[in-house]
Formats: structure tokens, sequence, C-alpha cells
């Protein structure tokens, strides 16, 4: 085995090692959303993603989320909210509003609606 | 808030609103949509013809091997290193544009998904094209720092990839267009326009200008434009179009008519109750709308696997580059990169996680145009699996108002006195059953006199005075209390409550005249539906409050074998309860205020005949007309969507699955095959496009309950 053959499967083994812990095992902070008058609101663009995509709320305090689809590709005209049983289309360039009140702590996971793109409202007490 | 008087004010400046604008009128929201549809689909359109336009000439410098396809064997005998050297280098030249611009969506929206730790499909086609653009410029570039014979560059894969892709893209596109064509039917049936009258005049406004309490009025052949309540006229509605229900329906003073519902013949007043997004109309359009949005269960566990695909493919596309570049024929980088990008480029992801929402637009959009509202995707798929549905019987399998059905006259006396007396008897009381009689003595022709003397005996019948002749109309305790000798109609009696029906002694002048009997009367479509559940597998069961024999007479006439009866409406939900145990899927068919405890309690509630009151909370299904057609259909439906839902999955997975290690070579060592990445880019883009034409079938979907309905 020559040193470049060597070469190579060192950097395709770190490039697997790499893709595992960039996608699958990197945890992020998310963005904690400031409150204002009692409303804790945030705009989430939306391009080729959600922007900032993992928001950190209080329990119990009214939340809103102004979406913001800065792109025409079809798969993100759609933001989906499963466990709160909520959906929205997002016309391009258009602020759409989402608006709930978590009443306990938790993940609230959206998505567009193929699942591709995602997201995550974390509530802390 | 708004006073009286500026309600007033506002009226009469709406009233003053200029008309000149109102045939141009379209639905903004729908109209914005399908806007946005047609710009996507012209940009892609574009952006594949320029790919397609540069791939042409990139192709034909490629392949020296096919000599007609090579171009320049047209110019030349034998092609000189430098110019094939050159012609390369414009095709590499010629690729960045097509990249940049044809395939700029791909790299924004990866670099999008990697800022943010994740990655799609974009991901996957920017990766495969930029990799075979960034392999083959090294190769024009620096060619020794390749082995011998494989630094041959390969530009065509990334323009015809992109081309192909973007043009895959395209007819999505289109094709997503007509699957959520069902809200923009249902927007199109809104009336545009409103006669209502303002100080006595007729005005023409904006049918959105209507306000509760305004007098609207609606000539032959108009749309009706809000929800409301008839105070004058009558005519016949073609309500088809929002209850699916195909016959024409007659409204007098006091009923209920529903905007977007078309007038046929008569002309009538109506006082608007509800408007805006308070309409039946609007009501419909929304629940349709959320339901589009929602998750059916078995789209959560495709969540799960497309979470880890895109990282995996990529995995696997690194191991397939290594496993070439270790162990391959000669030359081993050149099939090491071409197959590690021939994986990146097969995988589709998103005909994985398209099976499921696409199936599920189309299939609620079905349901919506039979007046089917299937409140989220969990509803579709459990109806899909229902085992039992349970029937309540009055207002659902029947129309749950009495008619009268029986008269028979004992001896000495005919039909016509028998009916008279009865019915004239019967006029001042309130009784259901009594109200029945003296509706058919109406509806045969019957001239009613006023009775005197009137008296209702609780739980016993009436007692009265007609023309002199003292009636008694009432049960067999009534006769008794009287001492009237029954024995000659007796029979007639006991065989009319065999039949289910409510048999009434009439006596006149304390003699037996005869009986006349009421009977809650099945709906004209009841049989046919229960009979499409019953040959679909599904054991239909009818519950009541009803005695044994009435529920029996009723059940056999319908065809139903298992009847719960004497059940108290508190009971219901505790019935559905047990008929779920061992985990079997039980839908319950009720109406939505009486019937919803029992209806929340089953797998799948239905509400049935709701007319303008759409969004009932315990329901999951809500049916528009009152006929059971519409809980046939919307199983009929669900299972049809479910199917539909389940081959795109099923196909969407077997291409994943199987095409990704034949482009990893897997067919080499045993067939010497290997996928090209253009046909690898091919079958990708086809994929997708299989995925949402599989699911705009379902617009085509043809039901037993309304296919019969209309042979009958």
């Amino acid at each position: 085995m020559d040193i470049t053959t060597i070469f190579v499967n060192i950097l395709g083994l770190a490039l697997i090692a790499l893709i595992v812990w960039y996608f699958w095992l990197f945890r992020r902070e998310g963005v904690q959303v400031a409150e204002v008058a009692g409303l804790q609101e945030v705009t989430i663009k939306v391009k080729g993603g959600y922007d900032p995509d993992v928001i950190v709320v209080k329990k119990g305090k009214p939340v809103r989320l102004n979406f913001l689809r800065q792109e025409s590709a079809m798969c993100s005209e759609m933001v989906i909210f499963d466990k709160i049983q909520k959906s929205a289309k997002l016309p391009e360039g258009e602020t759409v509003a989402i608006e709930f009140t978590p009443q306990e702590n938790g993940e609230i996971p959206f998505q567009c609606q193929m699942g591709m793109l995602r997201g995550k409202v974390i509530v802390a007490g | 808030m708004m006073t009286v008087s500026d309600l007033t004010i506002e009226k009469n400046k709406r009233a003053a609103t200029p008309l000149h604008s109102l045939n141009n009128l379209a639905d903004p929201e729908t109209d914005q949509e399908a806007q946005a549809i047609a710009k996507e689909y012209r940009s892609l359109v574009r952006k594949f013809w320029f790919a397609a336009a540069i791939s042409i000439p990139v192709m034909l410098v490629a392949y020296p091997e096919v000599p007609w396809l090579y171009l320049p064997n047209l110019f030349v005998q034998e092609a000189s290193q430098t110019l094939v050297r050159w012609l390369y280098v414009l095709s590499g030249l010629a690729t960045l544009p097509v990249m940049l611009y044809s395939g700029r969506q791909f790299f924004t929206g990866a670099w999008g998904a990697l800022k943010r730790h994740s990655a799609d499909m974009n991901t996957l086609i920017a990766l495969g094209t930029s990799a075979a653009w960034i392999y083959s410029t090294i190769a024009l570039i620096i060619p020794g720092i390749f082995p011998e014979g494989t630094a041959t560059p390969f530009y065509d894969v990334t323009a015809i990839v992109t081309a192909l892709v973007v043009l895959g893209q395209a007819l999505e596109v289109r094709a997503k267009g007509q699957t959520s064509q069902a809200i923009r039917k249902l927007l199109d049936l809104q009336a545009k326009t409103a006669r209502v009258l303002r100080d006595g005049q007729e005005v023409q406004i904006l049918a959105e200008e209507v306000l509760v309490g305004d007098v609207v009025v609606v000539r032959p052949g108009e749309k009706i434009p809000v929800d409301g309540e008839i105070i004058k006229g009558y005519s016949t509605v073609d309500e088809s179009l929002v209850t699916g229900e195909s016959l024409p329906i007659d409204k007098k003073v006091g009923d209920e008519v529903v905007g977007a519902t078309l007038n046929t013949t008569g002309t009538f007043n109506f006082r608007a109750t509800k408007v805006g997004k308070d309409t039946a109309l609007a009501q419909i359009v929304k629940m349709v709308q959320d339901a589009m949005g929602s998750k059916a269960p078995i789209a959560r566990l495709v969540d799960v696997v497309s979470s880890y695909f895109v990282p995996a493919v990529m995995i696997i596309s690194i191991l397939t580059f290594m496993v070439w570049f270790n162990f391959g024929p000669s030359p081993a980088l050149a099939f090491a990169i071409v197959t590690a990008v021939t994986v990146l480029i097969i995988a589709c992801p998103c005909a994985v996680g398209m099976a499921v929402p696409m199936s599920l637009v189309a299939g609620v959009g079905k349901g919506a145009e039979h007046g089917v509202l299937i409140r989220n995707g969990e509803a579709l798929q459990t109806a899909s699996q229902l085992k039992i549905v349970v029937l309540d019987k009055t207002g659902t399998i029947t129309k749950g108002k009495p008619e009268l059905t029986d008269t028979v006259p004992a001896a000495g006396f005919d039909t016509e006195t028998l009916l008279h007396y009865a019915a004239s008897a019967d006029q001042p009381s309130e009784h259901p059953l009594a109200q029945a009689i003296v509706q058919g003595a109406r509806n045969r022709g019957a001239q009613l006199a006023d009775p005197t003397n009137f008296e209702a005996v609780p739980g016993h019948g009436v007692e009265t005075l007609v023309a002199g002749r003292k009636v008694l109309v009432g049960n067999a305790k009534l006769m008794a209390r009287y001492s009237i000798n029954t024995a000659e109609i007796n029979g007639e009696v006991e065989r009319l409550q065999g039949e289910g029906k409510t048999a009434m002694f009439v006596a006149i002048d304390g003699k037996a005249a005869g009986v006349v009997a009421v009977a809650d009367t099945i709906k004209d479509d009841s049989v046919q539906a229960i009979r499409v559940m019953q040959e679909a597998g599904i054991e239909v069961i009818m519950i009541t409050g009803d005695n044994e024999r009435t529920a029996q007479a009723i059940a056999r006439q319908v065809g139903i074998r298992r009847v719960l009866a004497e059940v108290l409406p508190q009971d219901k939900a505790q019935e559905v309860h047990l008929l779920k145990k061992g985990g079997i899927k039980v839908g319950m068919v009720g109406d939505g205020i009486n019937d919803a405890p029992a209806l929340a309690e089953a797998s799948v509630g239905f509400a049935i005949g709701t007319g303008t009151d759409v969004a009932i909370e315990a329901a999951d299904i809500t049916l528009m007309s009152g006929s059971l057609k519409g809980v046939a259909y919307a199983i009929e439906i669900s299972k049809a969507t479910m199917r539909n839902a389940k081959q795109s999955l099923a196909g969407a997975f077997a291409y994943n699955t199987l095409g990704i290690p034949v482009a990893a070579g897997l067919l080499f060592p045993i067939f010497g095959l290997l996928l090209s990445p253009l046909i690898a880019g091919a079958a990708m883009a086809a994929s997708s496009v299989t995925v949402v034409t599989n699911a705009n079938r379902l617009r085509f979907f043809k039901a037993k309950s309304f296919a019969k309905a209309a042979i009958n």
C-alpha cells in the first residue's frame, strides 16, 4: 500500500467521522427569544431551511413565530407543527405568524411538508 | 367597538361602493398561489432550457468513443491533444453558468441546510454536480497528479444532471399544482356579488361586504352569497357542490341556505346569519387546508428515516469511493469518482418524503369534493383501518322525523274519515307523533277541522271534540280508560309495531275507528351505503335508545344484523368503548351534538348532516350532506388514499434501496454493469415526478358509494 492509498483511506474515514459528528451528533444551543410586553416573538427566515431553527421559549407565555419565506422553491411552501396541530402556507415574501402558548416543557418540532427542512421550539421553564 | 349607528354608516358607505370592477374579481388567495406556482414553473423551465442548450455541445466533446457523437470528428481527421484540451476547457467554462444559474437553488439550499447542520436533496445534487466539475477541472489543469488514464474530465455529468433534475422539479411543481386544486375549486364556488335590501332598495354589493342581518335577494339561477335563513319566498337549491348531495333540495321560509350553493328556479329573500370566515364554505376551506397540512401517522415513521437519509447517502458515497479506489480495476480513481458521484445523484430523499403528504393532499381534496371533510391525516389513516362502524339510528339511518305511514280503518269507517278525525283531534298537540299525523293528513289532501275541548293526557294521547263527536287518539291505556273495545284492531296494531312503527288507536264516539301509524322512515340511500360498507368487510352495527322490536324492524329493512337497542344516550360512548376492545378500530356515526361523547370515544367519529355548522369538535370526519353515503365514501377514499400513499412509499424505498447499490457498482463484479451518472440523474428526476403523478391518480378515483347510487 503506497502513501497515496493510505492518505486517501484516512481522508475517507475522517470524512465519514466528520459527517456523523456534524449531522448527527452535534447539539446546538437554541436562540433564546426575547419577551416584549408578554409576547415571545421571533422572525424565522425560510431559505433552504429555517433561520433560526432552534428557538428557546418560556412556558405559559404566548409565542409568535413570524415565518418569512425568501425563496420560491416549492419545498418550503408549508410549515407544519404536527405536535400542536398547526400548519400554514408561506407565500414568498410574506410574513405568516404561527401563534401558540406552550403549556409544558419539552420540544415542539416543526418542518416542511416533506420533512426535509426541520426546526424546533424548545420550551423551558 | 362599533355602535349601531356606526354600523348603519358603515352599511351606507358600503352600499355606495361602485360596482365597475365586479367582473374582474377573483379570490386573491387562490390567485396568488396559482401565480406563485406558475412563476416557479416558468423559472424552472427557463433554467432547464438553459442547461439543456449547454449540455448538447458539452456532450459532443465528451465521448470520443462514440465517433458520430464526437464534435472534433466533424472538422479534423485525427483530433490533436491540444484541440481536445481546449474543447474541454470550453466545456468547463460553459458548465459554470449551468451550475450557477440553472442549479443555483441546489447550492443555496445546500448551504442553507449545512449552516443548520442538516442535509437534504439539494446537498446531494450540489455535491454530485460540483464533485464532477471540480474533479474534471483538476484533471484538466494538473493531469499529472492522477494515475495514467484517469485524467479525463466529465463536465457532461454536471450539465446534464442539472438539466434533468431541474426538469424533474418543473414537472413536479406542475403536478403539485394539480394535486392542490381542490381548495382552489372550493374557493371558486364563492359568489362574487350579492343583491341586498338597503333602505327598501335592492343594491348589488360585493359578496364579502354582506353583513350579518342583511336581507339578501336571490333570483333564479343565482348563487347564494352567504349562509342564512329564508324569510320570504321558496325555491329549489342545488347544494351538490358543497354537500355532495346530488338532488336539489326544496327550501321554504325558515329553512337554512348555504353560501356558494346554486338557486335554481324560485326567487327568495333570506337573512344573512353567517358571513366572511364564519360561512360553511370558509370553514370547509379552512378545515381542508388544515388537514392537508397535517401528518398521517405513517408519515411520522418516514420522518425518522429521512432525518438519517442524506448523511447516510453521503457516507455510502465515500465508502463506494474507497472500495473502488482500493479494490477496483484500473483506472481505479476514475471508477471511484464516477461511482461516488452516481451514488450521490441517484439517491432521492424527495420521493420518500413526498409520498405520504402528496397522497394525503389529493385524498383530502377528493373527499371535500363530495362533502366529506376529513380533519387530519390521522383520521384518514384510521378510517382506512375501520373494522366496525356503529350507526346511530335516529337521524342517521332514518330521517329523524316521524312520518305518517299507515291508516287502517275499522269496520264501518273509511280511511278518509279516520284520517280527518285523527288529524283534526291532534291539531293543537305539539307532540311530534301528533304533528306527524297532522302533516301526513295535510299531505294527503285532508281538510281538517278545529277541535274543541282539547285535552292532552300525558303518556296516553289526546281526547277532544271534533264537529261535536268525541275523538280519542292514543295508546292502549287511553282506550282502556274509556273502555273502548279494540279487539278488532289489536292485531293490526301488533303487526305495525312489529314493523318498527308507532301505532295509535283512534276512537270516535266510543267506538274503535281504526289505527294510524307513524314511523321514522329510512333515508333513501341508507340501504345502499350500508351495503357498500358491508361489502368492504366492515361490520355495521346499529345503536339506538328504541326498544328491541322497533330497532330490529329498522335493522332488517337496511340489512343490519347486529343491533344495540335500548341504549341510553349517555351510555353510547361506553358501548363504543367496549367494541374497541382488543384494539379494533371502531367508527361511530351520529349527529355532532347528542352523540358527541360517543363520536369522541370512537377511533373515528363521523358527524352527519350538520348543515352550516362545519367545525364540529368531536368529529374526525364531518359529512356535509345528511346521507350515509358520505360515511361509505369517506371510508373508500381513505382506503384508496392510504393504498396510494403506501404504493408511493414502497416505490420510493425500493427505488433507493435498489438504486443506490447499483449506482455504487454492486452489479459490476458479476455482470460488469456500471450505471452512468446521466441515467442516475434521469432516474432521480423521474422518481419524484412519479410520486406526485401517482398521487394525482386519486383525482380520478371512482367510489362505489356514489357510482351505484347513480345507476339506481
